[in-house]
């Protein structure tokens, strides 16, 4: 059965350059935003299933390092996802 | 000996909680889950709190609710999204204990005794599922401890949303017993009426009820709810990969239209038989008695069986005796509205088999292998990929497609429809 995709303004599908490990695991490097812009992600601080109820969606949630501030990067089956902020 | 932990935890509204999920402009306003009403399975599913604040209930039809609630936001079911988020639930559960028990896609009880020494007791186990069904999967739970099935379940009842109950051995007399009859599982609209008519109103009336007069009213019944009324119920919460053996294979529909020829209805059971057939093949079973079902437009239902010569997994056979059982017990007094047909009697599908004389036993094998080659072809191009030309003649009746449209099949509490 296909799952019917949901439309909502503050969840924004990202694409993401992870890099995946010979002995299994992967780490996502750096993500392209809806404009275009690639940010490289510094650091992966923490992995955990979590629900974003503000993007409206549940997967794994990557809490990243990127320019200096923390941002959460969600892996919803398989696409990436991420909260638009302040709106 | 000990006495057990058993929780049981309800996912609040699952469906319309996980549409709200993904929804979040929906979040604050009325909402209910339907069915499709252009296919006839138009009534609520499920509804969130604002819904049913306006007294909107499950099973109504749409205008019914919309009645009710004239802003109602009526949004069609997603299963394949359920089925993942039940699964989310499972894992969670699974992380605490290894029996599982999932009662539908949105219950689940769970013997958590052996795990208490090392996640704390059982409100504590419970608080930690429910933070966890909250952050991890957006949804709310609630969850009733106790030493029971029955008590846990009507602790997961009481508090809604996201709440623990705790039902003990000491205090269910006060917490279970002013409940209403009608609350404890296995006591419907009829033996609630029965109840009724003898001054039977509460739970606590029911466990304090002489359980030989029960049983005179009620039959074998009238005690195991008397066990249940007084927290006596002794079942096993089943372990995970120990579900009760496959018993039989079916399916059943409510047609799109009003079935009025026997061409329709043929076409219904071929479609119907064609995915019967499919799933038995798929769990290595054949079987040896149909089982067909008929309900008509006014809701009368009939239900009748019979034998095969030979045990068979042939979409065609089943068809075929379901059509002649129709024949033989149905007289078209009325459109019929549903039906259904039931593989039973099942044997292992590789087991030996009793040829026969005078029948071409080549041209059977063939057609079995033809069979198999259509369960490849629509696993790899779809449903539709191939199709009986038979089922071409109505558009409608041949657009059903029983197995994928149907993932969720409705669960017992005694597995086997048996006692304990």
């Amino acid at each position: 059965m296909e799952e019917r995709r949901y439309c909502n303004p503050d969840k924004v599908y990202v694409s993401v350059k992870a890099v995946f490990y010979p002995d299994g695991g992967f780490k996502p490097t750096s993500l392209i935003w809806e404009d275009g812009r690639e940010y490289a992600i510094d650091r992966v601080i923490d992995i955990r299933r979590a629900a974003s109820l503000k993007a409206g969606g549940t997967g794994m949630r990557y809490t990243c390092r990127i320019e200096n501030k923390t941002v959460y990067l969600f892996l919803e089956e398989d696409r990436w996802f991420m909260e638009r902020r302040g709106s | 000996m000990k006495e057990r932990v058993i929780l049981h935890s309800d996912l609040n509204n699952f469906y319309a909680s996980v549409e709200c999920l993904h929804r979040p402009e929906i979040r604050a306003k009325p909402v209910a889950v339907c069915g499709d009403p252009l296919l006839r399975h138009g009534i609520v599913l499920a509804k969130n709190y604002p819904a049913k604040a306006t007294g909107i209930q499950t099973g109504e039809a749409i205008w019914q609710a919309q009645q009710k609630c004239p802003g109602l936001i009526v949004l069609p079911p997603n299963f394949g999204l359920y089925l993942r988020f039940a699964r989310l639930a499972r894992e969670i559960y699974a992380s605490y204990t290894d029996q599982v028990e999932p009662f539908g896609l949105d219950e689940a009880w769970l013997d958590v005794t052996g795990s208490c020494h090392v996640y704390g007791d059982g409100r504590e186990i419970a608080d930690q599922i429910r933070v966890r069904i909250k952050e991890e999967m957006g949804v709310t739970a609630s969850v009733g401890v106790s030493y029971n099935k029955i008590f846990a379940k009507l602790g997961s009842d009481m508090k809604k949303p996201d709440a623990t109950t705790v039902i003990t051995s000491d205090n269910f007399r006060q917490m279970v017993w002013p409940l209403p009859a009608g609350d404890l599982l296995y006591v419907g609209r009829a033996t609630k009426r029965k109840l009724a008519a003898r001054g039977i109103i509460s739970i606590g009336d029911i466990a304090l009820a002489d359980p030989a007069w029960l049983r005179s009213l009620l039959g074998k019944w009238g005690e195991v709810l008397w066990s249940f009324a007084n927290g006596l119920d002794s079942s096993p919460v089943v372990r995970m990969g120990e579900e009760a053996q496959i018993k039989s294979v079916g399916n059943s529909i409510t047609a799109p239209r009003d079935l009025e020829t026997d061409e329709d209805v043929e076409m219904t059971f071929y479609v119907l038989s064609e995915s019967v057939a499919e799933r038995m093949r798929e769990h290595g079973f054949k079987c040896r008695t149909a089982q067909i079902y008929v309900r008509d437009k006014n809701l009368y239902s009939i239900s009748t069986q019979g034998k095969f010569l030979r045990p068979t997994q042939l979409s065609s056979d089943l068809a075929e005796k379901a059509m002649s059982l129709f024949h033989a017990h149905y007289t078209w007094e009325n459109p019929v509205r549903s039906l259904g047909v039931k593989g039973t009697d099942l044997v292992a599908a590789d087991s030996c088999e009793q040829l026969f004389l005078f029948e071409d036993e080549e041209r059977r094998r063939k057609q079995e292998k033809i069979e198999a080659a259509v369960d490849g072809l629509r696993h790899r191009f779809g449903h539709f990929s191939i199709q009986r030309a038979l089922l071409l003649q109505d558009e409608k009746l041949g657009a059903i497609n029983p197995r994928e449209d149907h993932v969720i099949h409705p669960v017992a509490f005694f597995k086997e429809g048996r006692l304990p």
